[in-house]
């Protein structure tokens, strides 16, 4: 499973009050979550990952709430995938669950050639991120076969219908 | 072969195996599921795409708690979907606005967190369970959909973090200021993935609802659950719920494999967390003077009976400052009745206080007490992210339940010790 996009450099410990405000948990649509993506933190976010866009972050990627929320707002906005150093573990499921890759690099080493607005590809399967320009590759953990099967079904519940439907 | 943790125990029994290890995934059975009105809706909807029966109804828990009563219309139709799902499926467990009150106090004062129990529900504090020794754990919606349908969960058996607190606190120094403490020492992610474990002679002085304070800024570490180990405090609560539970001695063996760190807060100060981030802890000294716009008493961090006789023993006699708002949430609407006989509500309106029905509203920025650009709050909740609780351009510093009030009455950060008897 491959996918391509643009870099999007994110910080170390971005929560999911940034990535979608307290004040939009009032749907759960999805063109209304990703417009308000960001808002007070990255205002230009969203204009930036329509088309596509590979999130590579640092540690911590996604702590506090668990609002759902958050995922649907940034994979609206255009978001593929996201590679960071660590994830919290509730915006981890929260990815997972629906179809949204979450990849931890494997070293911190060259973290800085990771750069925003790189056209990548990211192998998931693999947990091989290739930088189209230069062509260097950085590895990531693959994730485990249980969650790669939820991520190749397109999420958790299309997961589940398959297995039991 | 080494002893279990204490989560590794709780786990293996709603496996069904005689074991299960660190770093397995592995598929529990959930004693109850938590939804509540924001996160709710949406593990609703994806329910109904996979199953039109809920396992068992009179496991699943329905409170509103976010923004009670609804200020917004969107709110009110998300709450109105959750009451129609209550009613389709049979969901006796239900919080309505004025039954209930902040999701976790509920859970708490109506005996669902059991020892040994294993809660799931689509909030994250939902660790807060853990201080009577269930193990709580937060999810998100689509999780919560899924225990819907199956009364199962999908999980990462978590590595245990032994966290021994020693030392008898001084005036003025209370739980928060150890919880927060200990988020300082671990970080912000330095227990992610997995279960806290408290022990030791501090924890065991405490009472339940100063475990609970514990046992909620678990989630604030990174942890995945946060359990206080089980003692006779614990087992009258079990005791008293009317449920039963076929695991109540809820602590590590001595031979498990597990890390450990030990903190002595004998000489502990009253501490805040500065802004942005609930693992930035420093001694109120650092900070005394700021001067604050607004003071935040309430949350499921604390916003219990105990906290609010605190603000009940410093606003006697004095008034909170003219350039501050203090908004009081009891967390329940229990501790709303507990505190209106114990004439604390008085003694907060008598002072210039304000008293908001139970919600979470002000701690997440949601409702009845939100920040304008600029301003700065002194907050007994839970996180201070940026724009947490209003504003992006507005701060947070999390403090104790006395420093907040204190601070409160001088219009500025303030060291509650100067206000105690």
């Amino acid at each position: 499973m491959k996918i391509r996009g643009r870099i999007i450099r994110l910080g170390d410990n971005v929560d999911t009050d940034v990535i979608i405000p307290a004040r939009y948990l009032v749907t759960h649509d999805a063109e209304v979550l990703a417009k308000h993506v960001f808002e007070d933190y990255y205002p230009e976010f969203r204009a930036k990952a329509s088309g596509g866009a590979i999130i590579v972050a640092g540690e911590d990627f996604g702590l506090g709430s668990s609002r759902e929320h958050a995922v649907i707002a940034l994979k609206h906005s255009g978001v593929k995938a996201i590679v960071a150093k660590s994830f919290a573990r509730i915006f981890y499921r929260n990815s997972i669950n629906l179809g949204l890759p979450a990849l931890v690099l494997r070293s911190n080493e060259g973290f800085d050639k990771l750069k925003d607005g790189d056209e990548a590809e990211l192998d998931v399967s693999n947990g091989v991120l290739t930088i189209i320009r230069t062509g260097e590759k950085f590895s990531c953990d693959k994730m485990p076969e249980f969650m790669m099967k939820i991520i190749e079904a397109g999420g958790l519940i299309n997961y589940f219908l398959k297995k039991h439907g | 072969m080494t002893g279990l943790t204490a989560v590794q125990k709780v786990l293996s029994r709603k496996t069904g195996r005689p074991r299960v290890e660190p770093g397995e995934i592995v598929e529990a059975k959930v004693d109850f599921l938590m939804l509540h009105e924001v996160t709710g809706p949406l593990a609703v909807e994806e329910f109904e795409k996979i199953s039109g029966k809920v396992w068992d109804p009179s496991r699943v828990i329905v409170v509103f708690d976010h923004d009670v009563p609804p200020s917004t219309i969107d709110l009110a139709n998300q709450m109105r979907r959750m009451r129609s799902f209550v009613k389709k499926h049979g969901v006796n467990n239900f919080f309505e606005i004025g039954r209930g009150g902040i999701a976790h106090q509920v859970l708490f004062e109506e005996g669902f967190d059991m020892p040994g129990f294993l809660i799931v529900g689509a909030d994250s504090h939902t660790c807060t369970a853990g201080a009577t020794g269930a193990v709580g754990i937060g999810v998100g919606s689509t999780d919560a959909a899924v225990v819907l349908a199956t009364g199962e969960i999908w999980l990462r058996v978590p590595e245990t973090l032994l966290v021994e607190v020693k030392g008898r606190l001084r005036k003025g120094v209370f739980a928060k200021d150890v919880a927060l403490s200990i988020v300082g020492r671990i970080g912000s992610n330095g227990a992610t993935y997995k279960a806290l474990e408290y022990s030791g002679e501090t924890v065991s002085m405490m009472s339940l609802s100063e475990r609970l304070t514990l046992a909620n800024l678990s989630v604030e570490t990174g942890a995945k659950t946060g359990i206080v180990q089980t003692d006779s405090k614990s087992i009258e609560y079990a005791e008293n719920s009317g449920r039963r539970s076929e695991l109540l001695d809820v602590r590590s063996d001595p031979d498990a494999c597990l890390e450990k760190i030990e903190i002595d807060v004998s000489n502990l100060e009253p501490v805040v967390s500065l802004p942005h981030s609930v693992d930035n802890v420093k001694p109120v000294a650092e900070v005394e003077g700021l001067e604050i716009d607004q003071a935040f008493l309430g949350s499921c961090t604390n916003g219990r009976l105990d906290d609010l006789l605190v603000a009940f023993k410093i606003l006697k006699g004095r008034r909170v400052a003219p350039s501050v708002r203090l908004v009081v949430s009891p967390a329940s609407v229990k501790v709303y009745a507990e505190a209106l006989r114990a004439g604390v509500v008085e003694e907060i309106v008598r002072a210039g206080g304000i008293v908001t029905s139970p919600t979470c509203g002000p701690c997440l920025g949601m409702s009845r007490g939100v920040l304008a650009e600029g301003e700065v709050a002194v907050s007994s909740s839970n996180r201070n992210f940026i724009g947490r609780m209003g504003d992006k351009r507005s701060k947070v510093f999390l403090a104790s339940p006395a420093t907040v009030v204190a601070s409160a009455v001088e219009g500025r950060i303030a060291d509650p010790r100067r206000f105690l008897p």
